[in-house]
């Protein structure tokens, strides 16, 4: 393996954990904040309950996500200095509204899970919302940097250096909205059907568990229009990307050359015709740009980006097909544990949003390949000249997994356990 | 000698590493108590640790992020040598801080791994020392040249920096003890940690006479901290805050220990970032050549100052809350001042 490789395998290793503690980080506070919403107003103390779990889940991932963004922080430089050397002028900016929102949430999160005796009901509801909003403010801001490297803004390039850099222009660089609101919805679509998916799966066995069926109710409530909305989303994102990184929408449908009228295909041999131009530039006779329009060795691994842009569009259609479901059976009132197909389809969506966010993360990641920034500095040319990187990569991996095993069985523990009765 | 932007964002982040020690160096220093816990009392000593770590649990690492981002925001060339030279340390120390962090939620719900925690708090802040030791020592100079000894390790495995390495823990251990004389709610249990918070004073003052006989090997540093106009007044009044300490220890008055503690590490440190003015790595590298272009340094400064509008209101209200009599059970909020 070798330098570059494990230097990129690590910081992916660290990312995909990273992410899924950010994601249910970002959307727990929400779910906790409906429970004790509904707590308040029908004082049914299962609410109570689900709002105090929930309340313990974010704790937990607060403090993961404290300990893997600590690390993230440093493997930046450690592993790609020469990049944060040029960017971190630049980038630096949203990194630290994003320290400033990680405090925030910190302090009310504190409020919240202490303060239920000391402060009025209405505060107490209202230092959950602020958990909520800044917990999303902090993966934004993250996101926001991320999205400058597809597309940078905000500087000159004079013989290669940086000139009159805009910090500000850099943060609103063009794809740091449709990523931010792809990447929000991914959190809230994820945790919401993730939780509601375990719940389901309980009540397919145990029918009458009240605390299960509030449960149910809330995760598919923010689960559910989130992923409806979600294909939305991705068709902004995907137009985006159709104009701002052509490269890598070619390396996503494994478009090799430049066509008119380009077809999708949605299986081995089987291509609908026109379908990628309509989808990309709303026009089925559009021009699609193929990965011919950049040397070979400017191509991100195809293979590897298709296969998880296909992943993730899959699974994302599941949830939003059956956050439709879910609304249908809402809107005709009817009862949803009598339904067990409908339980059993929202079971099976307990990781379909993780693993549809981490394909996609590997989707928009690999295919910006071999830029670090698109366009001004490789991959290659940002990592670290410290040899032997293999070892801290192996040291790493391993943490992390035992990090995903004790945080597994913590959830576990404080959340999704029948209550004793 | 003119005060410029970038040397309000140098101070800004020796003032997040300054909370960031006082804070989380305490949590580390609770670490090492766990270790050393002994006597008839062990149990309810690490009871105690792990109850005065619990509701804290790593979120104080925010300040050390802090530090991190405002360092390559503001001062990317520095940020990218230090990663460099002393990416083996650095490494080293973020796996004691995931371990740390793994292995205490681990054992508070009962699955072991509270010898991992114990020795991983005991590791990391030697490490967290001897990187700022070699900082100090101006080793973090050229980096990537030469062989892979002189480019990776010479710069950190010195005498010096293992110095400040050890004075690093004995500072935390030290921290802590003081601290937790305050948390412990029986005579016995407060007593234990009086005498471990004396027996840590005196450890800090022999890690200082260490790092004081190895002085030769930084020299810039070691120079300004004998010679400077400000040098005498800084060390008369971090005496002063360590004799304080140790008085009221003596008399077991614990709210002023924890001040003067605070106050004399706090000194320390901006002993050292005084030492090093105008150089953010000796002995080349100033605060003025580091620096990003001043664009980036207002807006950082700006984010700055509006965080801390949010915060401070926020914080105080935290404070309030919790500290407001009617608070009937002793609950610790969950960030920051014990």
């Amino acid at each position: 393996m070798s330098d570059l490789l494990a230097a990129r395998s690590q910081m992916a290793v660290s990312l995909a954990f990273h992410i899924v503690f950010a994601v249910i980080g970002i959307a727990m506070p929400l779910l906790m904040v409906v429970a004790e919403w509904r707590w308040q107003r029908t004082r049914d103390p299962i609410y109570l309950d689900l709002a105090k779990r929930w309340a313990r889940g974010t704790a937990i991932l607060f403090a993961v996500g404290a300990v893997s963004g600590t690390v993230l922080s440093f493997e930046l430089g450690l592993l790609w200095p020469r990049f944060m050397e040029v960017a971190g002028p630049i980038i630096g900016m949203p990194f630290s509204l994003e320290g400033f929102a990680f405090f925030t949430e910190a302090i009310f999160l504190g409020i919240y899970l202490y303060g239920w005796e000391k402060v009025s009901p209405r505060a107490h509801l209202l230092a959950g919302i602020l958990v909520a909003v800044s917990g999303a403010a902090s993966g934004i801001f993250v996101v926001i940097a991320n999205a400058w490297m597809n597309t940078p803004t905000g500087f000159t390039l004079v013989e290669g250096r940086f000139a009159d850099i805009d910090p500000v222009a850099a943060m609103l660089n063009p794809a740091a909205f449709p990523q931010a609101l792809h990447m929000t919805l991914a959190a809230y679509a994820a945790t919401g059907f993730g939780v509601a998916g375990i719940h389901a799966f309980v009540l397919l066995k145990k029918r009458t568990s009240v605390f299960h069926r509030h449960a149910l109710a809330i995760g598919l409530l923010i689960g559910a229009p989130a992923a409806v909305l979600q294909p939305l989303a991705g068709d902004i994102a995907a137009r985006h990307v159709a104009r701002h990184q052509p490269v890598k929408l070619a390396a996503m449908e494994a478009l090799y050359e430049t066509s008119v009228c380009a077809p999708i295909s949605v299986g081995p041999g089987i291509e609908i015709p026109c379908l990628l131009s309509l989808l990309a530039f709303h026009d089925p006779r559009a021009e699609v740009k193929g990965l011919d329009v950049v040397p070979r060795e400017e191509w991100p691994n195809v293979t590897l980006v298709h296969l998880s842009f296909q992943v993730m569009v899959a699974l994302g259609t599941y949830l939003a097909v059956v956050g439709l479901w879910a609304g249908w059976l809402a809107w005709k009132k009817r009862d949803l544990l009598a339904q067990r197909r409908f339980l059993w389809a929202v079971a099976i969506a307990t990781p379909c949003g993780f693993i549809a966010t981490e394909a996609g993360w590997m989707a928009t990641e690999l295919g910006r390949q071999p830029w670090v920034i698109v366009g001004v500095l490789k991959t290659a040319d940002a990592v670290t000249p410290m040899p032997g990187l293999i070892v801290p990569f192996t040291a790493f991996t391993l943490l992390y997994c035992a990090l995903g095993v004790i945080v597994g069985r913590l959830l576990y523990q404080q959340i999704i356990r029948s209550p004793r009765a | 000698m003119t005060f410029s932007l970038a040397d309000s964002l140098a101070g800004i982040i020796l003032i997040a590493l300054t909370a960031y020690v006082l804070m989380g160096g305490a949590d580390f220093g609770g670490g090492v108590w766990d270790l050393l816990a002994s006597g008839s009392r062990k149990a309810r000593q690490r009871d105690l640790i792990a109850h005065a770590i619990g509701p804290v649990w790593e979120a104080n690492h925010v300040w050390l992020i802090l530090a991190v981002v405002l360092l390559f925001t503001c001062f990317p060339s520095a940020f990218a040598r230090i990663a460099i030279a002393l990416h083996i340390p650095l490494t080293l120390m973020l796996i004691g801080i995931v371990l740390r962090g793994s292995a205490f939620v681990f054992r508070s719900y009962g699955g072991g791994g509270g010898r991992v925690f114990a020795v991983a708090s005991l590791v990391t802040p030697v490490l967290l020392g001897v990187a700022v030791g070699a900082v100090a020592s101006g080793a973090v100079e050229k980096v990537g040249r030469g062989s892979f000894y002189a480019g990776y390790v010479a710069p950190w495995l010195t005498p010096f920096a293992f110095a400040v390495g050890l004075f690093a823990l004995a500072c935390f251990a030290f921290l802590a003890a003081v601290y937790l004389t305050l948390e412990a709610r029986e005579r016995e249990l407060q007593e234990d940690f009086r005498l471990r918070a004396i027996g840590a004073g005196v450890a800090v003052f022999v890690a200082a006479g260490l790092g004081l006989l190895l002085s030769h090997q930084a020299p810039l540093v070691g120079r300004r901290l004998v010679e400077s106009p400000w040098a005498l007044g800084l060390h008369v009044l971090t005496g002063c805050a360590a004799v304080t300490a140790f008085w009221a220890l003596w008399t077991r008055r614990y709210r002023v220990a924890r001040i003067a503690a605070a106050t004399q590490v706090a000194l320390i440190l901006w002993g050292w970032g005084l030492a090093q003015y105008p150089y953010l790595l000796p002995p080349d590298l100033t605060i003025a050549a580091a620096a990003a272009p001043s664009i980036t340094l207002e807006l950082a400064l700006g984010a700055v100052s509006v965080g801390a509008i949010v915060l401070f209101p926020s914080l105080y209200y935290l404070l309030r809350v919790f500290k407001s009599p009617s608070a009937a059970p002793p609950t610790t909020p969950p960030l920051p001042p014990r």
